[in-house]
């Protein structure tokens, strides 16, 4: 294999390169032996702090707390999408009165950090006569600014990466401005962005953990709880593997639906051979 | 109370003036805050940028289990939540029985250990932008290993690395927030500090949020600033 880096190895290379990956594993595995040593050593493994969890009651409420975060994370993707999709039309207007103010909105909810956000929402609003403020509202709410906007932007950059043809053309069988950005812009660049959307959904499932420090009821919440469970035996290492297993299992499932899109689009029938759509340079990352 | 409702003409310029009250009389906790804040940003930053390199080196490394153990590394913890990771240092790091750490120390920690995956992540898609030709024309002219990485293909890809980067640190300046969910004294926690000296929440907060804008503001001008300076050209 050759690539910008480094030439198809020779001999001497490959023997080098073996010697290399026996030095990782074995660095990689040292690690790895002392973490879980340690975990063993202070008993992070032992019956005793593992036991709450075996009790139906306590697996109901992880249970509970799962379905807590799969709420605020659907209702924060629908309603980011919805913000989204509102706030790329707003920008690309030509009327400045809409414009401008989406342009300003987008760029002032990227800039304030999520958690701050959720903070002004449920510190903040609740003693200027706001009623009705719950944890779910602030973290659903902080979500949907946020990550809105960063959609927004998403979509934005989707639609002008298309063709100038594509509006031209639609204009000249006479749409109207609405018509061609519902019928011919947008489906296009929702297409186009397909991998990028869904890598911003995985960003909104995990910052559904920073609910936990507005004392939101979801995963983390109750891996605090049971992990200060004296009696257990403070079992808090085994309760964050716990919520490990939970978050990142969710998360690569998201990831893995990502995949699958990304491939039943390249393979789809409605998009001819040779019309692919690449998403533009720079949109690959995702806002953390 | 009484008396705001008495001149109710003058309400507005006095709501800003008690605004100004809250951030002059408590100058020092949003130094304070700050100061913090700056610090968890620089030093997560140094060492995010020496381990997110290791890890992106081992992602475009020729070696395959290199490569394997940088990308099981990336996919883990870029699918953890930020909060996770703090959980497990703040709350879980105390009970393994190793050298004792200060909050803002094991803060430094989980903010690295993330963001070195999205470091890694960012240098292996700038490496990738320089084509296959570069490296293969630097090669020809007998350009020894070293020289063509260090003449002709980083000076390319650290161009095209350079603004994507700064949005990843400006992605910590804003996770550093996170930090005041676990006991350290940043400008995540002003309003918990301020809370008890009885100062309106929402003006603490709304400070607070400004000067993150500003910040944010800043790396973004230096970011434009670079992009157009170093745009490459094919």
């Amino acid at each position: 294999m050759s690539s910008v880096l480094f030439d198809a190895p020779g001999p001497a290379a490959v023997r080098r390169n073996k010697w290399l990956a026996v030095l990782t594993v074995i660095v990689v595995l040292a690690i790895l032996a002392f973490v879980l040593y340690k975990f063993a050593e202070t008993g992070q493994f032992s019956a005793t702090k593992w036991r709450i969890f075996t009790f139906p009651l306590v697996q109901q409420t992880i249970l509970g707390a799962i379905g807590n975060t799969l709420q605020a994370f659907a209702a924060a993707t629908v309603l980011s999408l919805v913000l989204g999709l509102v706030l790329a039309v707003g920008r690309l207007s030509e009327r400045r009165w809409i414009n401008t103010p989406c342009h300003w909105f987008t760029e002032l909810f990227r800039a304030i950090p999520l958690l701050i956000l959720m903070m002004i929402i449920y510190y903040g609003l609740p003693p200027l006569g706001v009623q009705g403020i719950t944890p779910f509202i602030a973290v659903v709410t902080g979500l949907t600014l946020y990550n809105g906007s960063v959609l927004a932007e998403v979509f934005r950059a989707g639609i002008q990466s298309l063709p100038r043809g594509q509006s031209e053309a639609g204009y000249a069988i006479g749409l109207t401005k609405s018509n061609v950005m519902s019928s011919i812009l947008l489906p296009q660049a929702v297409r186009a962005m397909m991998p990028v959307i869904v890598s911003q959904l995985v960003v909104i499932l995990k910052d559904t953990a920073l609910g936990f420090i507005v004392t939101y009821d979801e995963i983390l919440f109750q891996a605090k709880f049971f992990g200060s469970q004296v009696q257990y035996g403070s079992p808090i290492i085994p309760a964050a593997m716990v919520a490990a297993v939970i978050y990142i299992g969710l998360c690569l499932l998201l990831a893995g639906v990502a995949k699958w899109v990304e491939w039943r689009m390249s393979h789809s029938r409605k998009i001819a051979a040779g019309t692919h759509l690449v998403a533009p340079a720079g949109t690959g990352i995702p806002q953390v | 109370m009484v008396r705001r409702l008495a001149r109710p003409h003058h309400r507005p310029a006095r709501k800003w003036q008690r605004s100004v009250d809250t951030l002059l009389n408590n100058l020092d906790i949003f130094t304070t805050g700050f100061k913090n804040t700056a610090i968890l940003f620089v030093v997560s930053a140094v060492f995010a940028l020496i381990l997110g390199t290791i890890v992106g080196g081992m992602r475009v490394s020729p070696v395959p289990v290199m490569r394997a153990m940088g990308t099981v590394y990336v996919n883990i913890v870029r699918n953890t939540p930020l909060t996770l990771i703090f959980f497990f240092f703040v709350f879980g790091y105390p009970k393994l029985g190793l050298a004792e750490l200060s909050y803002p120390v094991l803060a430094i920690i989980a903010l690295t250990l993330y963001t070195a995956t999205y470091v890694a992540e960012t240098l292996r898609a700038g490496i990738n932008t320089v084509p296959l030709g570069q490296a293969e024309a630097a090669r020809a002219i007998g350009l020894p290993f070293m020289q063509s990485l260090s003449l002709v293909i980083l000076p390319q890809a650290f161009r095209a690395v350079m603004p994507p980067m700064i949005s990843v640190f400006i992605a910590l300046l804003k996770n550093t927030t996170v930090a005041a969910g676990f006991s350290v004294a940043e400008a995540g926690a002003i309003r918990a500090n301020l809370s008890e000296r009885g100062e309106p929440a929402i003006v603490v907060l709304l400070w607070v949020a400004f000067v993150f804008v500003v910040l944010v503001a800043l790396l973004s001008a230096i970011q434009h600033h670079f992009e157009k300076k170093w745009q490459v050209t094919r």
